[in-house]
């Protein structure tokens, strides 16, 4: 059945009204050969049951963690998803992904995206948060051009090679148009040292971007860095691509970052082939005008109780038009809530432990594979949950063997790093069991004889 | 409401008080009670060179946020700093102590386009 609010009356008096003959003069601007003048080619229709089964038949052809053994990182984390967030976020009243535009009516939204909020600070030490972006990649963007927004006369921002390269292409795409200047700074060890970054500083900058922890799974050294970038007045912006690492190491607000973005998706959101993710953008407070995006603050209503209302608004384009901080007048409101229950239900105690299982499986894992016969540790900076090995055949050839045994043992670095193309980056979280990574090891090893 | 007679006005309700050839510019009190309580006044930096009729600034307050827009030609010399800590004397005391910046004139002759007491006071009677 379609959906055709209109009857031929109404189509009738807009048409006339618009000096329009028929419906078929609106697409004239369509040329002929753009145009499709036959039926589209499908197949009859199914009955309910054996569209089941041709839709369950299409799925299996996925490879799915669930079934595979499984070491994808590279900003997509396979991290266990408790049955209570599925659960909460079914409610009704949570039922809608998009922020309401009459907002304070909707008290409960409010406060899932005011406890979003206060989490993403605690958990990256900064003073505020918005009520979330797009992904990982589109906060980032959105950081570089608040550091130039805020460095006024600057147009120069620095961007490490080991920042997530979806995040760098999502960088170029939103600086193409504008006056810009981005500039690559070079890692060594895996990660980006201050004697890379000093020769570039000077008061033409306006931010430098890292990762933490970076593409290559190493954590870079934050406080230098910070120090670096703040004796040129410029900011730092930490892109966090786990932001689970942040339960273990120092956040990047305690280390000295101005600006913590990154995507949540580790926190309660599935895989599903790549997305929805969800952004986080962690300001301090000087940056607070400055801020993208939707901002849930806390007040007290007329009887003095404890509410949340849209605050700041000033910044947002229904107000600002072309002068507000961004386009982004949403949020990813059920995706945050997501990672507010995820968040809630493990607690500080409970998150710090399961980083630990983490770290303890991946740096277990690392020490094993380097003592293979061929396979090494290119960097020797601490890791997380990811880091590189380079391997003794051919990547490819590599993947494509222990496809056959169901396992997926990482994501090849060649394409987005020349000079890596036999590095493998390996991931390992709590839902990689010993026998798996066993598995893995074994596999890995059988392939030189 | 105050319209002291010794400063000139534009039709964006800006005031200027001239000095040699420094003037001094904020927004009138008429201005300051249309827009409520300001929360947050956003200055150039000094050496920036505005241009006559372009926006220099932003004045928020909780009802809206409204660009302010530099009466004459020049070079800012010096800024309100106590502003950006105490957005409410623009509220409080607009003429005097809620000053916004101050700017060296490229162009005096800019002067004669603005209104003076009588013809601004006109102006708001009509708004």
């Amino acid at each position: 059945m379609r959906y055709l609010p209109h009857t031929d009356a109404d189509i009738e008096q807009m048409l006339a009204t618009i000096g329009v003959a028929d419906t078929e003069a609106l697409f004239s601007g369509i040329p002929a050969d753009c145009r499709l003048t036959r039926p589209m080619e499908l197949p009859p229709g199914l009955a309910e049951a054996d569209m089941l089964k041709e839709l369950r038949s299409l799925a299996a052809k996925n490879a799915q963690v669930s079934d595979w053994n499984s070491f994808l990182g590279g900003g997509a984390y396979n991290h266990y998803i408790p049955a209570v967030v599925d659960h909460l976020i079914s409610r009704s009243e949570f039922y809608t992904a998009y922020t309401p535009y009459q907002p304070e009516i909707s008290q409960g939204t409010l406060q899932g995206i005011f406890e979003f909020q206060t989490m993403i600070c605690q958990l990256t030490d900064m003073d505020m948060a918005n009520a979330s972006m797009y992904d990982g990649a589109s906060a980032c963007a959105e950081a570089v051009l608040l550091a130039v927004r805020a460095a006024k006369k600057r147009n120069r921002v620095l961007i490490s090679t080991a920042v997530h390269p979806h995040y760098r292409q999502t960088i170029a795409t939103y600086c193409r148009y504008l006056d810009i200047e981005l500039i690559d700074v070079k890692t060594v060890n895996g990660v980006t040292p201050l004697e890379q970054v000093e020769p570039l500083l000077d008061e033409r900058v306006a931010a430098l971007v890292v990762g933490y922890p970076n593409y290559f799974g190493c954590i870079e050294q934050l406080s230098d860095l910070a120090a670096g970038v703040h004796s040129v007045d410029a900011r730092l912006i930490t892109a966090v691509a786990e932001p689970l690492a942040l339960a273990l190491y120092k956040s990047p607000g305690e280390l000295g970052a101005d600006i913590v973005v990154g995507e949540g998706q580790s926190f309660g959101l599935p895989l599903s082939f790549g997305g929805p993710g969800i952004g986080f953008f962690a300001v301090r407070e000087k940056d607070m005008r400055l801020l993208p995006g939707r901002l849930v603050g806390e007040t007290l209503d007329l009887d003095a109780k404890r509410s949340f209302v849209l605050t700041l608004a000033t910044r947002e384009q229904h107000i600002r038009r072309e002068k507000a901080t961004s386009n982004i007048c949403s949020n990813q409101g059920i995706c945050a809530l997501m990672v507010s229950i995820y968040l809630a239900l493990h607690g500080k105690k409970g998150l710090r432990k399961l980083a630990e299982i983490n770290y303890a499986r991946t740096n277990w894992l690392r020490e094993q594979i380097s003592a293979l016969d061929g396979f090494a540790l290119p960097f020797s900076a601490p890791v997380f949950n990811e880091f590189v090995v380079t391997c003794p055949e051919s990547i490819a050839d590599l993947k494509k063997r222990l496809e056959q045994q169901q396992i997926l043992a990482g994501i090849a670095l060649g394409r987005d790093y020349p000079g890596l193309e036999n590095g493998l980056l390996i991931c390992v979280t709590e839902q990689n069991s010993r026998q798996q990574m066993e598995q893995l090891l074994s596999a890995l090893a059988g392939g030189k004889q | 409401m105050d319209f002291p007679d010794e400063l000139k006005y534009t039709e964006e309700h800006e005031w200027v008080a001239i000095e040699e050839d420094v003037a001094t510019i904020g927004i009138s009190d008429f201005a300051q009670s249309q827009l409520g309580d300001v929360v947050f006044v956003e200055l150039p930096e000094v050496g920036d060179d505005l241009e006559a009729g372009k926006p220099f600034g932003v004045v928020e307050s909780v009802k809206a946020v409204s660009d302010i827009y530099s009466p004459l030609s020049g070079e800012v010399v010096e800024i309100n700093e106590e502003l950006p800590d105490a957005p409410e004397i623009l509220n409080t005391s607009p003429y005097e102590d809620g000053w916004l910046i101050k700017i060296r004139l490229s162009n005096p002759q800019e002067l004669d386009d603005l209104l003076d007491a009588t013809a601004y006071q006109e102006l708001v009677a009509d708004e």
